[in-house]
């Protein structure tokens, strides 16, 4: 009978979580875990990401690296959420989040050379637990789960973090890695960035659902929205995930709900799909300025200092190309070298072959 | 003039003109017309219900389209790269290549997967393989991939049309620097025909895809006289064509960027060792890629098949 199928209507969107406020009429609030130090530091940590982000779109101007993954606009995400770990917790990035490394002390060369297409760009994971950055959409959410699932399993105390957008919850290895990390227990959050574009497809055309942290009920986990914009926000909502990780009461999803500021990358042309005003809009309240103002009315931010953080980072930058611009052409023997442990001689055949061909080449 | 991924773009809106059941679904193909212009005007011509911008998701992409079939439609899935269609594999293999079987043949399943694939266009890791074998090697799919905008728009026409599933590689590296002729209006290229690139009596180079041009500029610097045969299809395959052009000149190279072990040129260098042994004068060599994962982009160059490598080859099977 048609009656006895009514489904309950949709929960009501969750409320957007906001810490910082406008300077006006919404007051600002407080987040725990954070001194005044712990605030600046916070503060240095986006403005080296914005400066790595800006400064990158230059050089890919100059031709000095090639498509580019701009992130303009969500320093608070990913600030905001690694800002909320420690040490000994892993982070796991995509493209977007591609110099989210910077937080754990990776030099910019490491990172600017992954985009120049130089194996200098690829890094030790352990390193400082930050994995590989993930080009497919989605399928490093598995991966995070089983690395905190794994974590449990040896007793230790870390955490995992997972990066995607809003488009990667509309594949099936989101939803089998939310699912395994839920039935595991896993210690992971699982943060979207929902900037409400995947390329040229827009969030509504991706999903039915009100909000993308609805999704977690069917998984059995807290969903969580927060303004992605606000990095005490991100890094309030990150820090109650961590707590409820390390407790053994498994995963979060945290949405935070933001807008994509720039092109999909360097390839892409907005505006054939894009309203540019509401782009103008959205980067008129974007997050660097809105934690400036709030570290100003607290007294924490000088000019003093919010110059120094931009200089340091802008110096940490010039560095960073000059260091990757003077990396030697890779060994093209690099092509066999790291693939296996144990190459099969027919390609270890090959790579003579080809090696001697090269050398004649030269000569 | 067009250049090859215009020739698809004219292709799809033949076919779509032609038969009003055949739909154009994948990532960023309607408002976008696709990251590489592919579908472009497609939204626009025919509505949005048969140029859709679908959910981030290969495997419902292709999935959907199995049950669009069943439908009467005949889907045309975009697969945005080479490496991004690996999701839809579970969807091809379990269900694509074996639905009609499933039905003792009853009903069709008329779907195209089409995808720019191949290397050489410095950029970041996974977009740039080439996987035609693992298509190939499922059975119940055909598997087509120009090197001209001519066959570009021929092979795909021959695809839609087909009653089986096919997909069809496009070789992104020369998207837009292949220039060439293209019929107006309706233009098909079947399936399982070879075309003969480039005449020559000594020895033959077989390739595909971009590998063409390799082997055409390899043959222009040779010594022997190169005849060089573009597949256009790999499933089916022209045997015809192979074994006549090898049983003139009695030696055959194969070029293909993919990695070698079990790749396609193996199943061509098969194919002349069962049926053209007689004919042959040497080994049948394959320059292609290697057994590891596609480099990143600094030192692709080495690990593609290039004229010089092509020419190594020949010389070794010249000199045999
Ligand atoms: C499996 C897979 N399919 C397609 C792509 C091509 N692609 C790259 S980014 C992107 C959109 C991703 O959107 P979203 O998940 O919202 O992340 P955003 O780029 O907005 O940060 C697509 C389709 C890919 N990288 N991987
Ligand atoms: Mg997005």
């Amino acid at each position: 009978m048609r009656a006895s199928m009514r489904v309950e209507p949709s929960p009501a969107m969750p409320e957007l979580r906001r810490v910082i406020g406008d300077g006006e009429g919404h007051p600002d609030g407080e987040v725990t875990g954070l001194d005044d130090a712990g605030l600046l530091a916070l503060h240095r940590s986006m403005v080296l990401l914005r400066t790595y982000d800006e400064r990158s779109l230059t050089y890919h101007r100059q031709g000095r690296i090639g498509t580019y993954a701009i992130f303009w606009g969500t320093e608070a995400i990913q600030a905001g959420s690694v800002h909320a770990l420690d040490e000994v917790d892993w982070v796991f990035p995509s493209y977007r989040e591609s110099a989210i490394g910077l937080l754990r002390g990776m030099a910019p060369a490491t990172i600017l050379a992954w985009w120049r297409g130089h194996p200098a760009g690829w890094w030790d994971p352990r390193e400082r637990r930050v994995a590989s950055i993930c080009v497919p959409i989605a399928t490093h959410v598995p991966h995070a789960a089983g690395l905190a699932w794994g974590l449990r399993l040896r007793g230790e105390r870390g955490c995992a973090v997972c990066y995607f957008g809003d488009g990667a919850t509309s594949e099936g290895a989101f939803h089998e890695g939310a699912n395994f990390a839920a039935v595991m227990d896993a210690p992971l959050v699982l943060l979207c960035n929902n900037n409400q574009w995947a390329i040229s497809t827009p969030l509504a055309a991706q999903t039915r659902a009100a909000a993308l942290a609805d999704k977690a009920a069917g998984y059995g986990m807290p969903g969580v929205r927060v303004d992605g914009g606000d990095v005490l926000a991100v890094y309030d909502a990150t820090r109650q995930a961590v707590e409820r990780a390390r407790a053994g009461e498994g995963p979060t999803l945290i949405e935070a709900v933001t807008y994509r500021m720039a092109p999909h990358a360097t390839a892409d042309d907005p505006s054939l799909y894009i309203d540019e005003a509401r782009v103008e809009e959205e980067r008129r309240s974007e997050c660097v300025a809105r934690y400036e103002g709030y570290l100003r009315r607290r007294g924490l931010l000088t000019d003093e200092l919010a110059e120094a953080a931009r200089a340091d980072a802008l110096a940490a930058m010039r560095e960073g190309i000059a260091a990757a611009e003077a990396l030697p052409a890779p060994d093209p023997a690099l092509v066999f070298d790291t693939a296996y442990a144990d190459p099969p001689a027919q390609l270890v055949a090959e790579r003579a072959e080809l090696l001697r061909l090269l050398s004649e080449d030269g000569r | 003039m067009k250049t090859l991924v215009e020739a698809v773009n004219d292709g799809l809106h033949t076919e779509m003109e032609r038969d009003p059941s055949v739909m154009v679904m994948g990532e960023d193909v309607g408002i976008l017309g696709g990251v590489f212009r592919a579908t472009a005007g497609l939204r626009e011509r025919f509505g949005s219900d048969r140029c859709v911008d679908t959910p981030l998701a290969e495997a419902g992409i292709l999935g959907t389209a199995v049950g669009l079939a069943m439908a009467g439609f005949r889907p045309v899935c975009e697969m945005q790269y080479d490496a991004f269609s690996y999701p839809c594999l579970d969807q091809l293999i379990c269900h694509v290549g074996r639905y009609r079987w499933r039905t003792g043949g009853a009903m069709e399943f008329p779907i195209t997967v089409r995808m720019p694939y191949g290397g050489r266009v410095r950029a970041p890791e996974l977009h740039d393989d080439s996987p035609e074998a693992y298509y190939v090697h499922t059975p119940g799919i055909k598997v087509a991939i120009p090197s001209t905008p001519a066959d570009a728009k021929g092979l795909l026409a021959a695809a839609i049309r087909d009653a089986d599933p096919v997909v069809v590689l496009e070789p992104k590296l020369i998207y837009r620097t292949a220039r060439g002729e293209v019929p107006e209006g309706e233009h098909v290229v079947p399936l399982g025909s070879a075309r003969v690139a480039r005449q020559g009596t000594d020895v033959t180079v077989v390739a595909y895809g971009a590998m063409v041009a390799v082997a055409e500029a390899a043959a222009e610097r040779a010594d022997a006289s190169v005849e060089v045969l573009d597949l256009r299809s790999l499933k089916p395959l022209d045997e015809g064509a192979l074994l006549e052009s090898v049983g003139k000149t009695g030696r055959a190279v194969v070029v293909a960027e993919a990695p070698r072990v079990a790749g396609f040129a193996a199943e061509v260098a098969a194919v002349l060792a069962e049926k053209a042994i007689l004919d042959l004068r040497g080994p049948v060599v394959r320059v292609t890629g290697y057994d590891v994962p596609y480099p990143y982009w600094t030192i692709e160059d080495a690990y593609l098949p290039s004229p010089e490598r092509v020419l190594a080859a020949l010389d070794k099977v010249m000199a045999f």
